[in-house]
């Protein structure tokens, strides 16, 4: 028996696959269909699921709505075509603000002594050692009006004289943004450090002799080059960003609804799963289209494997 | 220590001049200086008469081809030689022209739309080579560029890179470690060590007449006898040889000795002559072969003269299949250093 196993390559190719393959069988590939059958259903008055063939709860979400001023029969509400909007534009603003944050540090972390390197890698892994959530509430703490941020603004215009009323940040976009981009960078640095490493330094100095300044080399050697890692990056950043609901929660929250937390609140507040996995199945085909084009436009980004 | 110290080169224009010596004897560092990769902390760069001060590459009129090539991945071989062309602000027509010449010139015609990746070894060479003519440089800069190609590849790229230099009439400055690719292709050569010159001149100057015991030793094989001399002419000694318990006649001489110097008496195993019966001759000496080496086609004979070992060359100009063609261990044979073939040299 082992030794028929240890001759037969391709038996030793699905042995090996096959832990993964039963574990993503059963929590992906049959929750995926579960979640597509419950969309087509309908909610029972006490929040049980109808199985039936429906479009009722994709056709709300795209805005059409009953509930109606003055006699009229059907409406377009707004709500949730604004929700999806409004996390779209959220996953591009956050994944452009840590591209901008993450590459120049990747690049200085590259470009470092290779002694000094390991150091500035390590700290930026030391934040993922504290838990997610946790993180977030720490923003909350440096955000909130009695907050951090707030108290040493408050000295400095103190000192200066300055009469000053504490900034309401908490509960804003600009909060649900700073959070994201805060979560999400060691994300970007990790794979754009990794493709910058890899680049001979020879090339930098063949660019050179051959006349490019500083800034051509960066733009037609350097940058080209490092794309692999900054496309991984946004891979990592854009996608769950597109989908997590802790973030907007915490630092959010009424104020800034996300589909990740339209998707939470259908489950466990409004007891309506239907609409709720109509919602998720619409966030992963958004999510795939956009990964799609993008990844069409720059590849694949093949150092998806952070180091 | 310092990697390059007090390096004197003239380099004249259109010469194919060569950088020789092992790793770390400055000769990489020297090129880098030039290239403006690095600059020296005291003394002057000069190209075409201006000093080149901190210069940055990108404004010197000197191109290199690196040991790695460097070529852009990511690029087009079209695209990796138009690239300093497109730095210059060249029009696209004009780029088209030149890029075509230039992939001709390096017989990579046709080439342009492959990647880097795409070309063996020796074609990535030649792109490498022509990123850096097509922007006909008042000098180039090789850096052991053939060091990644196999043997026989090399050889023919020697000769091709020989005649590329006559036929374009560029200076080309050489870096290398492997002392028959000096000689083949240069017209001058300087040959390091430590972060010094050891001597500078012309492949048969260094070969021939080496100005020390480091480069008789580091370019071809030498053997050493440690002698003293007993009379001296202007040109010519008379050198007393221990080991021989012997005296050599009519040697010439480097400058700067003087009667009763100790010095190395230097003479190349090819220029041995060895016979098994004794001629004439007053610098003829009693030997015993140790052992011999056939190498195909020379065979080395090391021989021992009164306890001096010897290496001694001889090609095989007839066949040695049969075993008696050939001097054997243990034989008794005679040794002609002929005083023209040796020479003196000042003890280090």
């Amino acid at each position: 028996m082992l030794q028929r196993l240890r001759e037969n390559k391709s038996a030793q190719g699905t042995l090996l696959a096959l832990p993964t393959t039963v574990w993503l069988f059963v929590l992906l590939i049959i929750p995926l269909i579960l979640t597509l059958v419950v969309s087509f259903g309908k909610r029972s008055p006490d929040g049980n699921v109808i199985y039936s063939f429906t479009l009722d709860n994709y056709v709300r979400l795209f805005g059409y709505s009953t509930d109606c001023p003055e006699g009229q029969a059907s409406c377009f509400d707004p709500l949730y075509v604004n929700i999806l909007g409004r996390s779209l534009s959220l996953a591009f603003n956050t994944t452009f603000f840590v591209i901008s944050l993450a590459y120049p540090l990747a690049y200085f972390i590259a470009r470092a002594h290779p002694k000094q390197r390991n150091m500035y890698l390590f700290m930026v892994l030391i934040p993922l050692w504290t838990n997610f959530v946790i993180r977030v509430y720490a923003w909350m703490m440096l955000l909130r009006k009695e907050g951090a941020i707030n108290i040493i603004l408050g000295w400095i215009m103190n000192a200066l004289n300055i009469p000053f009323t504490p900034l309401e940040m908490l509960y804003t976009p600009g909060a649900v943004l700073v959070g994201m981009i805060y979560e999400f960078l060691p994300f970007m640095i990790l794979p754009i450090y990794t493709s910058l490493e890899k680049i001979d330094t020879s090339l930098y100095e063949a660019a050179a002799d051959l006349g490019a300044n500083s800034i051509k080399t960066f733009l037609r050697v350097t940058l080209p080059l490092s794309m692999p890692g900054v496309v991984a990056g946004t891979i990592l950043v854009f996608i769950p960003v597109m989908g997590t609901f802790i973030v907007s929660d915490i630092l959010g929250g009424r104020q800034v609804i996300l589909v990740g937390n339209l998707i939470q609140r259908q489950f466990l507040d409004a007891r309506d799963p239907t609409f709720g996995s109509a919602a998720s199945l619409i966030l992963m085909v958004l999510t795939l289209i956009v990964t799609y084009f993008y990844t069409r436009k720059f590849g694949f980004g093949e150092e998806i494997v952070v180091a | 220590m310092a990697a390059v110290d007090h390096v004197t080169m003239q380099i004249k224009n259109g010469e194919f001049f060569s950088m020789l010596g092992s790793s770390g004897c400055g000769k990489t560092t020297s090129l880098r200086m030039i290239a403006g990769f690095e600059w020296p902390t005291d003394g002057e760069v000069y190209i075409e008469g201006k000093a080149m001060g901190h210069t940055p590459p990108f404004q010197r009129k000197v191109n290199t081809v690196f040991q790695s090539y460097a070529l852009f991945q990511h690029m087009t071989i079209f695209q990796n030689v138009a690239f300093g062309l497109e730095m210059e602000g060249a029009k696209e027509e004009e780029i088209k022209k030149r890029v075509g010449r230039a992939l001709d010139m390096v017989q990579l015609t046709g080439m342009d739309r492959r990647k880097p990746k795409q070309l063996s070894g020796g074609q990535q060479q030649r792109v490498a080579l022509a990123r850096a003519l097509v922007k006909t440089p008042d000098v180039l800069l090789l850096d052991e560029p053939l060091g990644a190609l196999d043997l026989k590849l090399r050889k023919e790229m020697q000769l091709e890179l020989k005649a590329l230099q006559q036929q374009l009439g560029i200076t080309f400055i050489y870096v290398t470690h492997d002392q028959e690719e000096a000689l083949t292709m240069s017209d001058r050569i300087a040959v390091m060590s430590k972060g010094k010159v050891q001597q500078m001149g012309t492949p048969v100057e260094v070969y021939e007449r080496p100005a020390n015991k480091f480069v008789a030793d580091f370019i071809g094989e030498s053997n050493f006898l440690e002698g003293k001399i007993k009379s001296i002419s202007k040109d010519e000694a008379s050198v007393f040889i221990p080991g021989l318990n012997a005296e050599l006649v009519g040697v010439p001489i480097s400058e700067g000795l003087v009667k009763g110097e100790e010095v190395n008496v230097c003479i190349r195993p090819e220029k041995v002559r060895i016979a098994d019966k004794h001629v004439v001759n007053q610098n003829m000496f009693h030997a015993r072969v140790t052992n011999t080496v056939y190498i195909g086609a020379d065979t080395h004979i090391y021989v021992d003269v009164n306890g001096a070992k010897l290496k001694v060359l001889e090609q095989n100009r007839i066949s040695r299949l049969d075993p008696k063609s050939f001097y054997t261990v243990g034989q008794e044979v005679w040794l002609m250093l002929m005083p023209e073939n040796t020479l003196v040299l000042k003890k280090d």
